[in-house]
């Protein structure tokens, strides 16, 4: 029972993660159709910057803004270097262009922060809560925390404001969106913003427990987008129940069968789901008007 | 009174297609100018070219003295330009409600925080255009679907939203590209009004029809477009006396034989 605990423990610490990333998934799909594969390396970027800048003396609370904000600015930059001037272009070759600038932004990393391990301590400490028989890091509750938190934020966003309306109406329509005044190359770019602080605050978070390096990216951008599918693309509570969900499944998958086929869990539920539901848990079912 | 929309020699080929060539007309606040025009005579794409749409190969438009050549439509939406689309450009995934409200988004903006805290002023803004909202629908006869998923309704009711998001700009000039395409004679009748109502009340309206009665009963000016070009232009009574005009839409013998 205990042992079922700690598995169930640390798969919600990291599907958390999953989450995340796939959330990061979501808001750019929904605005563009685009799935952005330099999403893992949003994530990569958060914990990397916050590394460095840490190092260099500032409170850790200080270094983790600092990186959650430059890497919005990448975000940013990405939408309007390379995938704004891009418009027009079908969604496949956009989407290839994310996988390409995920490539660049590796290499960049590699050049500037090397290839070795960096971490950065825990936010309150390593000291472990029991709780029936399991134990749990400090540092996964601030996951969880973090996790809750931004997901909260993102649905009184879309919900409550004129901002995060205008990003659905986009999503939705594009040409609609325009013909009523909103700025579609607006919502793009904040939606590319938003999406790469996410991931950043992701790194943040789990670091201290993972550790990171140049290359963690690729590995957490298939997860969040097995998790993404998993809960349906572009809905956001599919995200979180998909990260969840996968994130357990690779505990449990790790725990009871063998740790050496724990990533192939995330590729048999892309796999499963494409076959069996190809709409995920919770996405729309697909009806063309005639 | 000066013209509130002109447009001047505007053009656009598509590869080898002239498909609209050197139109220019003028429309005054209150006047309602109609383009008509065989199938295929280009004047879809030339709504398209005035709304930012489509980027023009030649000529200008010009909005209340500015230039607006190829803007986007959300900078032209905030210039006082609306339109709505032949075949439809709806919210699919919002009730008929919603769509409308999405209408009044520039006049609803006000602060982020304000908006997440539910300040009262926040509240005031989005209720102001609920109401307004319900206001329009009720115009166009909408108001019991207001809560319906627009995805269900029929093309004729989607046109009416269409054209009640497209009046909840308050906008000065209003494009309408086939209002009446899809209604039955009584909601034509009622889109005819309510079009002359809202001409009355100073827009300037430019609409795309093929209900000629509906173009003869409204139109104080009517442009003629075959082929991509203006063959003529004048007030309904003389456009539908006009030979060429006869011709464009009857064929050319048919023409030949009213002039005799």
């Amino acid at each position: 029972m205990s042992e079922l605990l700690q598995f169930l423990f640390s798969g919600l610490t990291v599907g958390a993660v999953y989450a995340l990333v796939a959330l990061g998934f979501t808001i750019i799909y929904n605005a563009s159709d685009v799935v952005n594969f330099a999403q893992g390396e949003f994530v990569m970027l958060g914990g990397m910057l916050t590394v460095f800048t840490y190092a260099a003396g500032l409170p850790l609370p200080l270094a983790a803004l600092i990186a959650v904000l430059v890497t919005a600015g990448v975000g940013v930059a990405l939408n309007k270097l390379a995938i704004e001037p891009a418009r027009g272009a079908p969604v496949v070759s956009l989407i290839i262009i994310t996988i390409g600038a995920s490539i660049f932004l590796r290499g960049g990393a590699q050049v500037l922060f090397g290839k070795q391990i960096h971490r950065f301590p825990s936010f309150s400490g390593d000291t472990p809560f029991r709780i029936g028989g399991a134990t749990i890091l400090p540092q996964s509750l601030w996951v969880f925390a973090g996790g809750i938190a931004i997901f909260i934020g993102l649905y009184l966003f879309f919900t409550r404001t004129l901002t995060g309306k205008a990003v659905l109406a986009t999503s939705n329509n594009r040409l609609a969106a325009q013909l009523v005044g909103i700025n579609t190359n607006w919502v793009m770019t904040l939606s590319f913003a938003l999406s790469a602080g996410i991931g950043a605050l992701a790194g943040v978070l789990i670091t201290p427990i993972t550790n990171t390096s140049y290359d963690v990216g690729i590995a957490l951008a298939l997860k969040g987008f097995a998790a993404a599918m998993l809960g349906g693309m572009g809905n956001p509570k599919g995200a979180l129940a998909g990260g969840l969900l996968l994130g357990v499944i690779e505990a449990m998958t790790a725990g009871y069968l063998s740790s050496q086929y724990k990533d192939a869990a995330a590729f048999i539920v892309i796999l499963l789901v494409l076959f069996i539901m190809p709409q995920g848990l919770f996405g729309a079912k697909q009806t063309e008007r005639v | 009174m000066s013209a509130l929309l002109s447009v001047e020699g505007l053009g656009i080929s598509f590869g080898g297609l002239r498909a609209v060539h050197d139109v220019s007309f003028a429309v005054k606040p209150g006047e309602i100018l109609s383009v008509i025009g065989p199938n295929g005579a280009g004047k879809t794409t030339l709504f398209n070219m005035i709304s930012g749409v489509y980027r023009p190969g030649a000529g200008r438009v010009m909005l209340n003295g500015e230039d607006v050549t190829a803007m986007r439509p959300d900078l032209l939406a905030r210039r006082g330009m609306s339109r709505t689309f032949q075949n439809l450009q709806i919210f699919q995934n919002m009730t008929v409600l919603e769509n409308a409200i999405a209408g009044f988004h520039l006049t609803e903006s006000g602060s982020l925080m304000a908006d997440l805290l539910r300040l009262p002023a926040s509240r005031a803004r989005a209720r102001t255009a609920r109401e307004g909202a319900m206001r329009l629908l009720e115009r166009v006869g909408l108001e019991r679907a207001a809560e319906t998923d627009a995805g269900n309704l029929s093309y004729g009711r989607l046109k009416r939203l269409e054209i009640a998001r497209a009046l909840a700009l308050d906008p000065k000039v209003l494009l309408l590209d086939e209002p009446a395409a899809g209604c039955n004679a009584v909601e034509t009748e009622e889109i005819d009004h309510m079009i002359a109502e809202v001409a009355a009340s100073g827009v300037a309206i430019l609409l795309v029809e093929h209900d000629m009665k509906m173009v003869m009963r409204i139109s104080s000016h009517i442009v003629v477009l075959d082929h991509g070009e203006k063959i003529a232009e004048g007030d309904p009574a003389t456009v539908s006396r006009d030979p060429k005009v006869i011709a464009a839409y009857l064929g050319a013998e048919a023409g030949e034989e009213t002039d005799a």
